[in-house]
């Protein structure tokens, strides 16, 4: 029996990338079981795994975890990634939020209908440049830290780079006015843990296509 | 100086009340200064007191707290409503996504245009039943306890509580099938901090009536 975590997802990135994110930085192995068709779901229903009907699913320490901000609090716990006191717990669930409803707003922008899509890109971009990275600027500005939060890789830190990059897929350049980030990500993305999780091979996903948004479609009943 | 919390939001539910109920079900006291106007909200924005220029905002403890979800969870964890250790935290929090999901089908339903009205409802009701309710219901059946989780009151099941009386405002009878949960919404209704929120003067908001929706909008949009 395997004491690796286990994710059931589709395979793309959706709201488990995040989780895959963490575990990774965490330098936590884990399998995939991936939804391919909606029968594979429905199969996950009927057994009854699923505690409110829907994925992600995360099998870890004996228990079958859904909710994806459930499952990532408990890693970030479970592995020091969470501050060292309520406070520092705070100011990461505080920005984690923020980098939350960011990549929310890119993560549904190519399920939104055509005519939307490129209104839908420009708010991305405005909320991502004016009212998200701005903040994350100003924080690591203002300590001169290297992490966000308690002076130490946190799961602020990493979900941060994760929004980054997601941004960037958007608009190349989206990190021009904000120096302070470059360095961060430059920084943060070479921490061995997460240095191996941005090569090619490793368990990372890559932006959705158009034949893999219609799988979703059908899996999800979207 | 006021040691209490100030809460800054609208004068209504929405995203704060579920931390009006958590301050209230841990008696701690609190303060609150209402948004009335677009203005205030751009004054609030202008202060630099919003992280990401949205409220909820709460004072509390030398933090200007945002995110609804970080400020339940500080107040949860200060104030003993979140469970023992890990795993407990773990049980708490996914019950405490899944009620938050059917709040929030509730939440939005005053804004639905007029023509999508009823087929939100329906889908309010087919959730709370079919997806939500069954879930704490077995929960509270398998173990017998009083509480959901850890034998002891938490922010589990206070959220719990909350939705159950907005899924009733919505249809009286939502719990006809669900005996042990009805037997919960008593027990912790008579809880002496959450007895006393459930009285008329309280703190807690009334639901938001659909002709006060275009006044909110105006705050926000």
């Amino acid at each position: 029996m395997a004491g690796k975590p286990k994710l059931h997802y589709t395979k793309g990135r959706g709201k488990m990338e995040s989780i895959r994110w963490l575990l990774a930085a965490a330098g936590v192995e884990f399998e995939e079981q991936f939804i391919e068709t909606k029968e594979d779901l429905e199969k996950l229903r009927n057994d009854g795994v699923l505690m409110f009907q829907q994925v992600p699913l995360v099998e870890i320490d004996g228990m079958k975890m859904v909710q994806t901000r459930a499952i990532l609090s408990y890693i970030a716990a479970k592995y020091n990634l969470y501050g060292k006191d309520l406070k520092e717990r705070a100011w990461i669930d505080m920005y984690v939020e923020g980098t939350t409803d960011l990549m929310g707003m890119i993560m549904y922008l190519p399920l939104q209908p055509a005519d939307a899509k490129e209104k839908n890109l420009a708010l991305i971009i405005e909320r991502a440049t004016t009212r998200y990275f701005p903040v994350y600027e100003k924080a690591l500005k203002d300590h001169g830290h290297d992490y966000l939060v308690g002076n130490k890789l946190s799961w602020a830190d990493i979900h941060l780079l994760e929004a980054i990059l997601m941004a960037e897929e958007c608009k190349p350049d989206i990190l021009s006015a904000f120096p302070v980030l470059q360095a961060f990500k430059g920084r943060t993305s070479n921490i061995p843990t997460i240095k191996k999780f941005l090569q090619p091979g490793s368990q990372r996903k890559p932006p959705p296509d158009d034949k893999f948004i219609a799988s979703v479609r059908k899996i999800f009943n979207i | 100086m006021s040691g209490k919390p100030k809460l800054h939001y609208f004068n209504g539910r929405g995203r704060m009340e579920s931390i009006r109920w958590l301050l209230a079900a841990a008696g701690v006291e609190f303060e609150e200064c209402f948004l009335e106007t677009k203005d205030d909200l751009t004054k609030l924005q202008k202060d630099g007191s919003l992280l990401f220029q949205q409220v909820p905002m709460v004072e509390i403890d030398g933090m200007k707290m945002v995110q609804s979800r970080a400020i339940a969870n500080y107040i949860s964890a200060k104030y003993n409503l979140y469970g023992k250790d890990l795993k407990e935290r773990a049980l708490i929090d996914m019950y405490v996504e899944g009620i938050t999901d059917l709040n929030e089908l509730i939440m939005y339903h005053p804004s639905q245009p007029a023509d999508k009205k009823e087929q939100h409802f329906a889908t309010i009701v087919d959730k709370a039943t079919n997806r939500y309710f069954p879930v704490y219901e077995k929960v509270l059946k398998d173990h017998g306890q009083d509480f959901l989780v850890g034998s002891r009151l938490s922010k589990a099941d206070v959220q719990l509580l909350e939705t159950i009386l907005m899924a009733e405002e919505c249809k009286p009878d939502i719990l006809a099938k669900f005996p042990l949960l009805q037997s919960f919404k008593a027990r912790i209704s008579n809880i002496p901090t959450i007895k006393k929120f459930l009285q008329p003067g309280s703190q807690r908001k009334p639901p938001l009536l659909e002709k006060d929706v275009p006044k909110v909008m105006k705050i926000f949009y």
